[in-house]
């Protein structure tokens, strides 16, 4: 299989770009392109899958682009980290298009081309070994995302678009005048040829530092973190999910993959990265625990997760590596777990706000277990993936004797706790605001317009549907069942915390994994060796 | 030498330009940041080889190096087509391109896109005549989805907005 997969790697951009090409030109085919859409993610996962088991004994896979001699043209590499993150994104990236599906935003006519092209930038940026490819597949990924960040929130995501767009921008730029210096002071952007010329020569340790300063600011570290709170809530749920499991940590991919090949791991500047990601997970947490609305709320939790799971670049030891990339695959799961149930309520009852939500408990108890799940696995609690996760990464810290870290780690679990807590009394618990029907019948008009009332007409039992206030339905909201979040809204969300559950009971798999993955990064000669062919 | 100080000059501009009221000024900005970004891509093939890179003109020794001018090359069309979208964000959000910020939590432009101009105050995200336009851009037989619904606003509510 190791001599099958390499040629091939090539095809999980080009193809994902090609169908995405394809789905511009079906323009009256919904469901044609719906499933061209969700074929192309299936075909993505069950390649990742592939690629997991051929990388599972620490193999290096890699394809020189165009057939070139290493060094000259632009290698695609796959090993175990970057197999996981591809597989992990395709799934989150399923659950989102079907969630998107429900909602039928997925109508909207570029969205699914979007989404395709996203997922196409993402193969390529996981799998490139070059680092001024990489910048181009991140421009690729961010091209679409501004295009459904801007389309989806409406005039609001107007707003959002400006700060994202200009901050990203700004970002890359840096990005690209950190690869100029690199390659002015290394005269390569080969990350295999660059290996370890950041711990021989200061020059491109600075180069190298102007190219982590720009990922980590696409990252949202913590003192250029603001950005990211005020775009992610600014755009539909779907959006906000399927974003959450994906700029981001590709970004803390790129910078785990850099710091190893082009640092070789240097512990001079260890603790830099132990101070950034401790203050990142303090003031993440703090800023949500004094937010208002589900998504906001999970939207700082995502700053503070980041800086857990980059604790394990500041550690860099094998135990430290394997946690936090146990870390990095579970928290995309959950994260996005997260936001599609509260998104379920936010596009059923019209409002993410705690204030002006209640009793879910009673009226969707399916969700409300679903986000329960997730929310005690996004804290640490032990019969799920979130405890494996956060005991490893405290368990690594401590092994290196940084118990300031591990404070850190474990009073941001309490603020963690607190603040699902606050999600948890506020939407779930107490009693329903007198309004809630009301609200969410006027909100379902409002968004699904005409629509509604055809489906209204057509349905035999009105007391099932959501309809605007008419002489029928207002009869029936004398019945408290009227409005319900439809399954086909739920089901995203429990695909997604099924798999931090198993995860949870069965941590040995993807911990076996993660440090195959932490062993490649660790020792670097491997993928350099695979990827000059030497 | 030379080139460090245009670098220098352009991003020092750039700066002054992010920090302006006005998207077309940050726009600008931008266009100048990438400016400064492609002549150090420039400067990192090393500008003391001045001769053209084509196969078989001149000598090896005195050609430039071609690989940051692909760079360059890549680098341009990525900007402007972001400098593109920027401008086009510039004139679709509001009236104006104003930047400067209105304390707006995410909670209440919810509001303000589903149309609760009770819960969201006033932001001018309603249109004048009180409609509230969602737009999430075209289904796929061409009809803008979902249909534009006029508001539920009463002029009294407006006032009562405006007022705020």
């Amino acid at each position: 299989m190791t001599e099958i997969l390499p040629p091939l790697l090539p095809l999980a951009v080009g193809v994902p770009l090609l169908l995405a090409a394809l789905g511009v030109a079906l323009r009256k085919k919904r469901l044609a392109r719906h499933m061209i859409s969700l074929g192309t993610l299936a075909v993505l996962f069950v390649f990742a899958v592939l690629l997991v088991i051929a990388t599972g004994d620490g193999t290096v896979l890699v394809h020189q682009v165009g057939l070139w001699d290493y060094g000259v043209s632009i290698p695609f590499v796959v090993d175990a980290l970057s197999a996981l993150v591809l597989m992990i994104m395709s799934v989150l990236a399923i659950a989102s298009v079907l969630f998107a599906m429900a909602t039928h935003e997925a109508r909207a006519r570029f969205f699914h081309p979007f989404v395709l092209v996203l997922m196409a930038g993402v193969s390529g940026a996981l799998m490139t070994g070059d680092i001024f490819n990489l910048f181009v597949f991140i421009e690729v990924m961010l091209l679409p995302s501004y295009g459904l960040l801007a389309m989806m929130g409406a005039k609001l995501g107007a707003h959002g678009a400006r700060i994202y767009v200009s901050v990203n921008l700004l970002a890359s730029t840096l990005l690209l005048v950190g690869i100029a210096l690199v390659y002015a002071t290394a005269g390569t952007v080969n990350l295999a040829e660059l290996h370890g010329a950041g711990k021989e020569d200061p020059a491109v340790a600075l180069a190298g530092g102007v190219v982590l300063t720009a990922i980590a600011i696409k990252a949202a570290v913590v003192p250029v973190h603001g950005w990211l709170t005020r775009t992610y809530a600014m755009t539909s749920p779907a959006v906000t999910a399927l974003f959450s499991g994906i700029h981001t940590k590709v970004a803390i991919y790129a910078i785990y993959r850099i710091y190893s090949l082009l640092f070789d791991g240097d512990e001079r500047f260890l603790w830099v990265a132990l101070l950034i990601t401790s203050a990142t997970m303090l003031i993440g947490v703090l800023g949500a625990v004094g937010e208002k609305t589900t998504r906001s709320i999970l939207v700082f939790h995502m700053i503070s997760q980041i800086g857990y799971i980059l604790i394990g670049v500041g550690l860099f030891t094998l135990l430290g590596l394997t946690a936090a990339i146990f870390y990095l695959l579970h928290h995309m799961i959950v994260k996005a777990s997260l936001f599609l149930s509260t998104g379920a309520i936010e596009e059923t009852y019209g409002t993410g706000e705690i204030d002006k939500l209640g009793g879910m408990l009673k009226r969707e108890p399916l969700i409300a277990v679903t986000f329960m799940v997730a929310a005690l696995s996004l804290a640490g609690l032990p019969p799920f993936s979130g405890f494996v996760a956060k005991f490893a990464i405290i368990q690594a810290t401590l092994a290196e004797s940084h118990y300031w870290v591990a404070a850190v780690a474990v009073v941001v679990s309490v603020f963690t706790l607190l603040s699902m807590l606050k999600i948890w009394t506020g939407v779930f618990m107490g009693s329903e605001p007198a309004d809630l029907q009301e609200r969410a019948l006027t909100y379902q008009q409002r968004m699904h317009g005409k629509r509604y009332l055809r489906v209204q007409a057509q349905a035999e039992t009105p007391t099932l549907t959501i309809g605007p206030p008419t002489a029928t339905t207002s009869a029936v909201l004398a019945g408290k069942q009227a409005v319900k979040v439809p399954f086909k809204l739920i089901f995203p969300a429990i695909l997604l915390a099924a798999i931090t559950l198993f995860f949870g009971l069965g941590a040995e798999l993807l911990m076996g994994w993660s440090e195959t993955a932490a062993e490649n990064l660790l020792n670097p000669m491997d993928y350099v060796r695979a990827v000059s062919g030497a | 030498m030379s080139i460090a100080i245009a670098v220098g000059l352009l991003t020092a501009a750039a700066v002054y330009l992010f920090m302006q009221r006005g998207m077309v000024r940050i726009v600008l900005g931008f266009v100048l940041a990438s400016h400064a970004a492609n002549l150090m891509l420039f400067a990192a093939g090393n500008t003391a080889f001045r001769g053209v890179p084509y196969v078989g003109s001149g000598e090896v020794g005195e050609q430039a190096d071609p690989l940051p001018q692909a760079f360059v090359l890549t680098a341009i069309v990525i900007a402007f087509s972001i400098t593109m979208f920027m401008v086009t964000l510039a004139i679709t959000t509001t009236t104006d391109d104003d930047t400067e910020d209105v304390e707006v939590s995410p909670a209440r432009l919810l509001a303000a896109d589903r149309g609760d101009t009770k819960d969201a105050g006033f932001f001018g995200l309603t249109t004048e005549s009180g409609d509230i336009v969602v737009e999430h851009g075209e289904d796929e037989t061409g009809e803008p989805w979902p249909e534009k619904i006029p508001g539920p606003v009463t002029p009294a509510e407006t006032q009562e907005g405006d007022a705020r």
